[in-house]
């Protein structure tokens, strides 16, 4: 499972990407989609939705579960990713890239900072594997 | 920590990549490759299914017949020797204790199947009603006896006929079966299942299920292992209630659209007078197959709501169909809203979505070509 160097992560399996313009790119993580298997629903906000830190944001549904998405930093969602909603399973095949769910104007640029990085995240998957 | 029984399999799922989870205290294969491509792999190859976590009672005795059908809802004396048939299993008042498939050896021989979860209590329901009274008849549990394996799929019988001595596969008709080995395996051959395709469950002594296992991989290397990810779905394609999901104690037979297995003029079975009175009285609420109108997935105790949004009913089962493409589920609605064409609101977490209640099953296999 591959948890790119470059972005940052949370315990509820989200990535995060600072973007040249200062937002942040949000998604799931490879873990998260290997753990729901194939996706085929998927619910996202609105732009303009303000978002509090860890605030529900949207749902991705599998065949057989359904997992509520978590804001990684607080701020106001000012892209989604609107085709990715007809074509969730793409979420399978590329989280990483195509498989962006939204960008966030973030209210405090240094939480960025704060979240996990790609060593810590992939301790936290292995520490609670099984 | 982990307390889960494991079937005599469980070193084979894992070495075929499984994901386990735990279904009814047993720790079972919920995938390996993937939902959507096991569950086409059934309607289109052939899929094989670890189902041994399902119980076995074998009742014997002169007159096993009469007291097995006393108990049930369906009429052993509508089939013959070496058929068997799907019933329910009631209680007094009519709720559901199980769903079962019974076997007709003869008269003096009935064999059960029963769910995993409802082993215990399925059994000790049979042992306390049959058997007490001098009647000479033997109860036996034999769950752990046996293990099963449930092979689904167009290329199904060629697979199993492949294999099969001492009994000829491809002529046991549906709901028909047959002693044989099928791999030099000693085997109850039933050409039964729970997908909507053709195919067998194998009944094989626990000691050799992975002799069987390997076997029939061997005879076909297409073959591919399915987890109860899959056999969900393709269950619910077909509308076949699961028990604990869409069927209960707390659920009748005529509310469930089981009254093809409900023999309400047999003489006399338990639970017989409370469905006759329900039946009278008017069946409150049916189980009915709904077409989800958008992408959204209408799971297992969403509610069903009416105009105002208050709860009129309940989705029991819910999945996107992966051979329809669309989101189907099963759902409790009010006797006179459940006509087929009729539209029914969801609500799905915040939201309510629409869904039009559709003929089952919801998926009809293509003619063979």
């Amino acid at each position: 499972m591959s948890y790119p160097e470059q972005l940052r992560y949370t315990a509820e399996h989200e990535w995060a990407r600072l973007e040249a313009d200062g937002t942040i790119s949000v998604g799931i993580t490879a873990h998260a989609q290997d753990a729901l298997g194939d996706v085929v629903f998927l619910e996202l906000p609105d732009v303009g939705t303000a978002l509090t830190a860890g605030q529900v944001f949207g749902v991705v549904e599998s065949v057989k579960a359904v997992s509520d998405l978590y804001a990684p930093l607080a701020g106001t969602v000012v892209a989604t990713n609107d085709p990715l909603a007809a074509t969730p399973e793409i979420l399978n095949s590329d989280p990483y890239e195509a498989g962006w769910m939204l960008r966030i104007e973030p209210s405090d640029p240094a939480a960025y900072g704060q979240l996990m990085d790609a060593a810590a995240y992939a301790a936290l998957v292995a520490s609670t594997a099984g | 920590m982990s307390t889960l029984k494991r079937t005599p399999l469980y070193a084979k799922h894992a070495a075929a990549g499984a994901r386990f989870v735990d279904f009814g205290g047993w720790e079972m294969p919920v995938q390996y490759q993937g939902i959507a491509a096991e569950h086409h792999a059934v309607r289109t190859g052939v899929g094989l299914f670890d189902v041994s976590h399902m119980g076995q009672i074998d009742v014997q005795g002169p007159d096993a017949l009469a007291a097995v059908n006393a108990l049930i809802t369906n009429d052993l004396n509508a089939i013959k020797d070496g058929q068997a048939l799907y019933t329910c299993l009631c209680r007094e008042d009519g709720g559901i204790l199980d769903d079962l498939v019974v076997y007709r050896f003869s008269t003096a021989r009935i064999f059960i199947c029963c769910n995993a979860g409802n082993r215990a209590k399925v059994a000790g329901w049979f042992a306390s009603h049959l058997g007490a009274d001098g009647s000479g008849l033997i109860v036996a549990d034999q769950s752990d006896t046996f293990a099963l394996l449930a092979v689904q799929g167009p290329k199904a019988v060629d697979l199993v006929a492949g294999l099969t001595a001492g009994a000829d596969a491809r002529s046991i008709g549906r709901y028909h079966f047959a002693e044989g080995t099928v791999a030099g395996i000693p085997t109850l051959i039933s050409r039964t299942g729970y997908t909507g395709e053709d195919g067998f469950e194998l009944y094989v002594p626990a000691d050799q299920a992975e002799a069987a296992w390997d076997a029939l991989f061997a005879a076909d290397p297409s073959l591919v292992p399915i987890g109860l990810g899959a056999r969900d779905t393709l269950r619910l394609e077909m509308k076949f209630a699961l028990y604990g999901n869409d069927i209960d104690e707390g659920t009748t037979p005529l509310e469930a659209g089981l009254a093809w297995v409900t023999k309400l003029a047999k003489p006399d079975f338990i639970g017989k007078a409370a469905l006759l009175a329900q039946r009278e009285a008017g069946v409150p609420r049916r189980l009915v197959a709904v077409r989800l109108d958008g992408k959204a997935i209408a799971r297992h105790g969403y509610p069903v709501v009416d105009a105002e949004g208050s709860p009129i009913g309940v989705v029991t089962s819910g999945a996107p169909s992966p051979s329809l493409g669309y989101p189907i589920a099963m759902a409790y609605v009010p006797d006179g809203q459940h006509a087929v064409g009729s539209t029914v609101s969801i609500q799905v977490r915040n939201r309510v979505e629409t869904g039009t209640i559709v003929k089952s099953p919801f998926y009809v296999h293509p003619a063979p070509i």
